[in-house]
């Protein structure tokens, strides 16, 4: 009952949310002279879409370490695979030869852009529509693929336990690093090289036919797909087999003896947790415009885990504030760490290349030591909670009155 | 067949340095349970020590003095950032290791300015030698000498000494060795100064005979370390230099497989390959009896 009350305000939240980064998004073109910040190039929307982005990998790998208590450290290998599908399902054929010129040409010349094409015409209202239908079933597939994968690794690794676990699924996706830089699947892969050429967020900017953007659209596009997909992971968190997820965290004993299955529910939340992180992934290619295995290193993993720990282990919201945060502080605002500062004729002595991250780490480790709840714990932002309790001043206060 | 012997000689040898960081979390595992994902990035930072120390130093004091620094390293980093999470859950202490490793990898990049440093040559282990007509580096043919005796000396402190014996104790168990008096928290660092001083040892061998070091070269290394230690059966000095050999030996048997074969990029991925075949089917490793609950 007190679940169903907050849905409504929570969704609505979330659509005033995404208006809000469509207007944000094309303030510039609305009102000219606005400082720079609002401008399409100025870092904010880097940091906007790129923390969209991680905050599904973050919220995934939270429904498997978080709400399952499955210390998976295999994040960064399925959005590999993630990555891969999209890419190479929807580049262009027009486009394989250049972008597979040191293998000839690409094994298969399908892509599901020219597939749409075909059907919806090349010109106008059909591209943009072939577009979107071919990104939209790409992202699915590579989600698929992610957890097609996460199932057959599943199989021997989940009979692991803690560390273990950790150690067999970082070493699963080392092995797929291993696999998709092999030269011989070059006609596919594209070897050790990236893949680029497919549609990313700023294909989705409407143009007029001399090219003259109209309404952009690309950073809301990943906020749209991130906070749908998002919704579904809470949806699952709330059902019957999320409070069986749970019951494993807190006791797989006496889980096992309420009659939940083990095996099955650590295997669903690997594999839907595999599912998202592989639609992260391919999100993740569309955001940096190529796809590469070199970038998907257990590095990113143990990223996305500092990002869930500071969030709070077990707290969606607090997930999503975390990335936002910190994507904002490594990527923005801790940016002038970098770079030598004087302030009035004083140089500021460490500040060179490479200290940012250091004074990151840093607090990281105060995190991780000092506030081992993260931000939010295991507790979640209560939309509905929050309105109520506004509401519930103003009547004391009009009472008093 | 003088290419075989040299690809067999290298392998030993890499599998000795292997060793040396193996035995490193063999000895923390077996005491704290924890997969200490720092350790590969102590080895890295002893070898960036080393540079630094050797272009001002004369080179038997630096090479001492990167032993003693790394040595400190390893104390703090258990005192400081293992050492407040001793209750906590077994989690959050190796997200605590991971903090660590992300914090050592990005001061090294902030120090070297993320430019690969070449190590100094060192005499004697640098030089060439001829062995069985292929040239080869003394450290090659030292190494594994090297490595015997400091695990024969190490085996004699754990079994023969009172403080291995306190580490045996507390490795059997930790709740009941501390009932008994043992202060655990000296037999932890002294776990961490062993560890620490032999991937010094490590670093000083492997970064000789390999051609740069950057802020990311420990992890690698680091994990295999790791895999031999869970191959030969965690908590097991024999069994991790055995494990830690053999993963050395297949390595570069994979990468000197001839290049129209293309495997060499699996040289990594066959070591997690087989950390996983041995997960399943021998969970407990090569050389140890009794499993407790570790799978």
């Amino acid at each position: 009952m007190k679940q169903k009350r907050n849905i409504l305000p929570t969704l609505t939240c979330i659509t005033v949310l995404l208006l809000l980064v469509i207007l944000l998004e094309n303030i510039s073109s609305f009102i000219p002279g606005l400082p720079q910040i609002f401008q399409p190039t100025s870092p904010l929307f880097t940091v906007l879409k790129k923390a969209a982005v991680y905050s599904l990998v973050a919220v995934s790998m939270n429904l498997l370490n978080g709400f399952t208590g499955l210390f998976s450290l295999g994040q960064a290998g399925f959005m590999l695979l993630g990555a891969y599908t999209y890419a190479i399902l929807t580049v262009p054929a027009s486009e394989k030869a250049q972008v597979y010129y040191l293998f000839g040409g690409c094994a298969f010349d399908f892509s599901l852009v020219d597939m749409f094409e075909g059907i919806f015409g090349t010109s106008g209202f059909g591209a943009a529509l072939s577009m979107v239908l071919a990104c939209l079933i790409a992202l699915i597939l590579a989600g698929c693929v992610a957890g097609f994968f996460a199932y057959l690794i599943g199989i021997p690794v989940l009979r692991l336990k803690s560390d273990y676990l950790a150690i067999a699924t970082l070493g699963f996706a080392e092995i797929l690093r291993a696999i998709f830089q092999w030269q011989k699947l070059g006609p596919v892969t594209n070897g050790a090289n990236m893949i680029k050429g497919f549609p990313t967020f700023s294909s989705f900017n409407i143009t007029d036919a001399s090219g003259n953007v109209l309404l952009r659209l690309s950073t809301f596009v990943p906020f749209l797909i991130s906070s749908l997909c998002i919704i579904v992971i809470v949806l699952l968190i709330n059902s019957s087999y999320g409070r069986a997820f749970k019951s494993i965290r807190d006791d797989e004993i006496a889980a096992e003896a309420m009659g939940v299955s083990l095996f099955k529910h650590k295997m669903l939340s690997f594999v839907i947790s595999s599912f998202f992180a592989g639609v992260g992934g391919a999100l993740f290619a569309m955001y940096v415009a190529n796809a590469q295995a070199k970038a998907f290193t257990s590095v990113m993993t143990y990223e996305i885990l500092l990002i869930v720990v500071i969030g709070g282990i077990g707290s969606v919201s607090g997930s999503v504030l975390a990335t936002f945060l910190y994507v904002a502080c490594s990527e923005w605002w801790l940016r002038f760490l970098d770079s030598e500062q004087y302030i009035g004729g004083f140089k500021v002595p460490l500040l060179r290349n490479g200290f940012r991250m250091v004074v990151f780490s840093v607090v990281i480790m105060v995190i991780v030591l000092f506030f081992s709840q993260g931000i939010m714990g295991n507790r979640e932002i209560n939309i509905g909670a929050l309105l109520k309790k506004r509401s519930v001043k103003t009547d004391k206060a009009e009472r008093k009155e | 067949m003088e290419y075989v012997i040299s690809v067999l000689l290298s392998g030993i040898s890499v599998g000795g340095q292997y060793a040396l960081i193996a035995i490193g979390y063999t000895l923390v595992y077996g005491i704290l349970r924890l997969i200490n994902f720092a350790h590969g990035d102590v080895f890295m930072v002893a070898g960036l020590m080393g540079i630094y120390l050797t272009a001002t130093l004369p080179i038997p004091a630096a090479l001492v003095l990167v032993v003693i620094l790394t040595v400190v390293l390893g104390f703090t980093i258990e005192r400081v950032a293992y050492k407040p999470l001793r209750e906590a859950p077994r989690m959050s202490v190796m997200i605590s290791a991971i903090g660590v490793s992300y914090l050592l990898q990005n001061t090294a990049t902030y120090v070297t300015g993320g430019q690969p440093m070449t190590y100094p040559v060192i005499p004697f282990l640098s030089d060439t030698v001829n062995v069985a007509g292929t040239q080869t580096k003394w450290v090659v043919i030292l190494t594994p000498f090297l490595v015997l005796a400091l695990v024969v000396a190490l085996s004699l402190l754990i079994n023969r000494t009172k403080i291995g014996m306190a580490m045996r104790a507390v490795s059997k168990d930790f709740e009941t060795s501390r009932l008994m008096g043992i202060k655990i928290n000296s037999v932890i660092s002294v776990t961490f100064i062993i560890g620490s001083a032999l991937a010094a040892i490590g670093s000083i061998l492997f970064f000789t005979n390999y051609p740069a070091i950057t802020p990311t070269a420990g992890a690698m290394p680091g994990l295999k370390a790791f895999v031999a230690a869970v191959f030969g059966g965690i908590g097991s000095i024999p069994g991790a230099v055995i494990g830690a050999f053999l993963i050395g030996i297949c390595e570069t048997i994979i990468k000197g497989l001839p290049s129209s074969w293309d495997v060499s990029v699996f040289s990594d991925a066959f070591t997690f390959a087989l950390l996983i075949v041995i997960l399943v089917f021998k969970p407990q490793g090569l050389f140890v009896e009794a499993a407790t609950d570790k799978v």
